[in-house]
């Protein structure tokens, strides 16, 4: 392979720069004691205090995490539930429809998904709410559980289910003991970005929130709209931080477990 | 695996498609064909043919082709260095890693960096030049959307690239062709499928952002999501709002027929 060269080095360390600045520009302004994010005075914690003593934005935080935890939960009892479904269908027709209903939710924009929900609560009679929130974060997570769900059910071995029913396993044993450990990683990355997901979204919230219930996005667009208050900025210093925590762990799970694997990620 | 039990495990998942999936596109199909007492009408659609709506439409998809295309001509040559560097997976991961980062959060950042008297305008200062207030403008808009798009559109031409056999590059260079001459018939083409699927995944959003373009472009951009926002949150006029919604999906269905992966047969057209 050839060495990089230096022009190329330049692009991509520019690309790098331009992508973390409006990052570290958020973090390193959170410690700022002046009240903007233009001139630095001293360096303060007084806003990440101002985030735990909100007992507001504590409710806020704490229905956030609920929300992600719950609709990723249900979602991959569902999605996997959904992924094991669809390798029964032998009819390939009916089998490439349920696949294309699958995605439907991925593809479309967040808008349409906010808009049709907030119709279909409305007309289902669900206050909006926790409730409907849940819901549009369960409904918009299981196509993405069943999509990490599947190719797992597709690559193992059906003479490993045939075995085990030879050697005397009941279909419940071998559900429980064959099947779900061995779509196992899928599971846990389904479920895993079902919660990503969840935390992540603003604009289906936005949609489908009444006035008593928000979550942390739905918050920071309010919060954003009424101008600059370096609450924010503490926010997304703690954001950053739980992101980068959370992504390094993954990383070195998936790769533990790709190696224990063989590297068959 | 064709036991009653696991046929039976369809079951909470094809109410979930009925209910979360054909519903939400029926009632939405359904409300357009409503007026605001809820009569039934076709005149959401006159509406939408009329001058006003056309050039939202028109002034969207420009948006949207030119978010698309500036974030294409940034991440094509990023993918391709990524896929040229040592420990490519990590440097790929540093990538995505601000796509993590919640976007409304990104785009609040912009608010200061944009501002009056944000580094922006200091940085424009020390060259002698006077503060412009840059927040509220086009460029500003589409700038703040190519950079949330960039790691999105990076992703999928970078497993493209990484698929791609290095033999067949230096084949072509074997066989003399130039750098270029090599990128543009054999790299390029090979890649298509990821350039594809990064105009899908960028192209389909940037038609319906709204909050960018409440936050950073103060009303002055419409897109479509920012009009169906408008006509569902502010003026209640869901009839009107799904008209709109209808459209989207209709533009979507079209874009993803054209991008859309042919059948793998190595054609090349």
């Amino acid at each position: 392979m050839k060495k990089l060269s230096a022009s190329a080095r330049v692009y991509l360390a520019i690309v790098f720069i331009v992508l973390y600045a409006p990052i570290f520009y958020l973090i390193f302004y959170s410690f700022n004691s002046g009240g903007s994010m233009n001139n630095f005075e001293s360096f303060t914690l007084e806003h990440y205090i101002a985030v735990f003593e909100d007992s507001r934005l504590l409710v806020i935080l704490i229905n956030t995490v609920i929300v992600a935890l719950l609709s990723a939960l249900i979602s991959t009892v569902i999605g996997t539930l959904g992924a094991i479904g669809i390798v029964t269908v032998k009819n390939s027709k009916m089998r490439n429809t349920l696949l294309s209903l699958n995605n439907v939710l991925i593809v479309s924009p967040d808008v349409i998904i906010g808009a049709s929900f907030l119709i279909l609560f409305t007309m289902i009679g669900i206050k909006l709410g926790f409730a409907s929130v849940l819901l549009a974060h369960v409904a918009f997570s299981v196509p993405i559980v069943v999509l990490m769900v599947l190719p797992k059910l597709l690559e193992m071995n059906k003479s490993l289910i045939d075995a085990a029913l030879d050697l005397g396993a009941t279909k419940k044993d071998v559900m429980m003991r064959v099947i779900l450990p061995y779509i196992q990683p899928g599971i846990f990355a389904g479920f895993f970005l079902a919660l990503t997901y969840s935390l992540d979204d603003f604009a289906v919230t936005f949609f489908v929130t009444g006035n008593g219930f928000s979550t942390l996005s739905v918050e920071i667009y309010s919060m954003a709209r009424a101008g600059i208050s370096l609450t924010v900025n503490a926010i997304s210093g703690l954001v950053f931080f739980v992101t980068v925590i959370v992504v390094v762990g993954y990383y070195f799970i998936t790769s533990r477990a790709s190696k224990r694997t063989g590297g068959t990620q | 695996m064709q036991t009653k039990t696991s046929k039976s495990a369809l079951f909470p998942y094809v109410l979930w498609i009925a209910l979360f999936v054909i519903a939400p596109i029926a009632l939405v199909v359904y409300y357009s064909l409503l007026d605001i007492h809820g009569n039934f009408t076709l005149d959401n659609y006159k509406a939408f043919f009329t001058s006003v709506y056309l050039k939202m439409t028109l002034s969207s998809f420009w948006y949207a082709f030119l978010i698309t295309f500036f974030t294409l001509l940034v991440s094509y040559p990023t993918a391709y260095f990524l896929t040229k560097t040592k420990h490519k997976q990590l440097w790929l991961l540093l990538i995505i890693i601000p796509s993590w980062i919640n976007l409304l959060l990104k785009t609040y950042a912009f608010i200061g960096i944009f501002g009056l008297y944000g580094p922006l305008n200091a940085f424009i200062e020390v060259f002698g030049f006077d503060p412009q207030q840059m927040l509220f403008t086009d460029i500003s808009f589409v700038f703040v959307s190519v950079y949330i798009f960039i790691p999105f559109m990076i992703l999928p031409i970078f497993n493209s690239l990484d698929r791609l056999n290095p033999t067949l590059v230096y084949a072509a260079r074997d066989l003399g062709a130039s750098a270029l001459t090599t990128f543009r018939r054999v790299v390029l083409p090979l890649t298509m499928d990821g350039v594809k699927s990064g105009i899908q995944v960028v192209f389909i959003p940037a038609l319906s952002l709204f909050m960018i373009t409440r936050l950073i472009a103060g009303n002055r951009v419409i897109t479509l999501g920012t009009a169906i926002e408008q006509q569902f949150l502010v003026t209640q006029n869901w009839g009107m709002g799904s008209t709109i919604a209808v459209f989207l999906i209709l533009f979507m269905v079209i874009i993803m027929l054209i991008t859309g992966q042919k059948d793998k047969g190595g054609r090349v057209r």
